[in-house]
């Protein structure tokens, strides 16, 4: 299986962002903290086969959002991302 | 759309399947009932939950097949070597339990209305959230001009084949088939590319609205297409899945 078979999109993780964040994640807006690229949180390339996920820039391919989970803890790093819109319906 | 998204809160709801339907022999459809469901919006996804004997758990994404306001189903496709997959496929029965949550996305959405037209793009079982869509539109006699573009391997394939024969008002089916075509085949027989694309799609002056579901490369491939014939990125929207299941 190739890397290119592992790669998901945003859509993914919707669940999970649900979890973390309370509301629906894949309609938002998110700005790359690398290049300024702006896109849907739906579109990034999520990949979760590393011992966390990753979900990079579909423009430049920074890593945007990390999150690792245990049993008891999140950890969330968004340290890639320079803003994220949440829109309340 | 009030409950769990409004509430904030997204919670595992025991489910009981009440129906299976084989759809094609690798991909079967099953009808849920959860308790404390709220309805979904076409596009949606469900979060499937199992759980072994042992506490070990096991988590995968399966889109919605049915149309909002009607009972729940979801569509699987059986994976080599899936840990999820070949349970919903082969072995789970009605009355059998596990647990879901959702629905999940608001980005892949769509009600089926607009004047615009719509143009759904699927490879394999990325048809699953537009037959939704399909299903939502036919549901409310929506008129909005609708061409669903379908490549699957061959004719035995093709998911929901008899629902998409008679496609119903303003809307057009054009299959590809990949690898085998049937005898006296008239469709597309090879994979999605720019001349495709430039003769099922509208041009880009309709200013069309666009949804693709299907693998990475698939939609990849479909989007970078559009994109070259002048849609605007913006007017597309997609859901690209892995070789997990």
């Amino acid at each position: 299986m190739s890397v290119q078979d592992m790669k998901l999109d945003g859509n993914a993780i919707g669940g999970l962002l649900i979890e973390i964040f309370g509301t629906d994640l894949t309609g938002s807006m998110g700005v790359c903290a690398s290049c300024g690229a702006q896109g849907h949180v739906a579109a990034l390339d999520v990949y979760v086969h590393a011992p966390g996920i990753v979900a990079r820039c579909r423009s430049c391919e920074a890593v945007m959002l990390k999150i690792v989970r245990s049993e008891t803890r999140t950890w969330l790093d968004l340290s890639g991302t320079r803003t994220l819109e949440i829109t309340s319906r | 759309m009030a409950g769990a998204a409004l509430l904030g809160r997204l919670t595992w709801l025991a489910t009981e399947v009440v129906d299976a339907v084989q759809e094609t022999p690798r991909v079967r459809t099953l009808v849920l009932e959860a308790d404390g469901w709220t309805d979904h919006r076409a596009g949606q996804h469900v979060d499937v939950r199992l759980t072994a004997e042992d506490g070990y758990q096991a988590e995968r994404s399966y889109s919605i097949a049915s149309a909002p306001g009607r009972p729940l189903a979801i569509t699987v496709e059986e994976l080599e070597n899936g840990e999820v997959s070949p349970y919903l496929v082969g072995e789970v029965r009605p009355g059998d339990r596990f647990e879901i949550r959702g629905p999940i996305g608001g980005y892949f959405v769509w009600d089926g209305t607009g004047e615009a037209p719509v143009l759904l793009v699927a490879g394999g079982s990325g048809v699953v959230p537009l037959m939704s869509m399909i299903r939502q539109r036919a549901a409310i006699g929506s008129r909005t001009p609708t061409r669903l573009l379908y490549s699957s391997r061959s004719w035995d394939d093709v998911i929901y084949r008899a629902d998409l024969e008679e496609p119903g008002d303003g809307l057009e089916v054009f299959h590809t088939l990949t690898r085998s075509q049937p005898p006296g085949w008239t469709g597309y027989s090879r994979r999605i590319d720019a001349e495709l694309l430039g003769e099922v799609a509208w041009g880009a002056v309709d200013e069309p609205r666009v949804f693709i579901c299907g693998s990475t490369r698939f939609v990849d491939t479909a989007a970078d297409g559009l994109v070259a014939m002048g849609y605007a990125p913006e007017s597309i929207r997609t859901e690209r899945f892995g070789a997990t299941g």
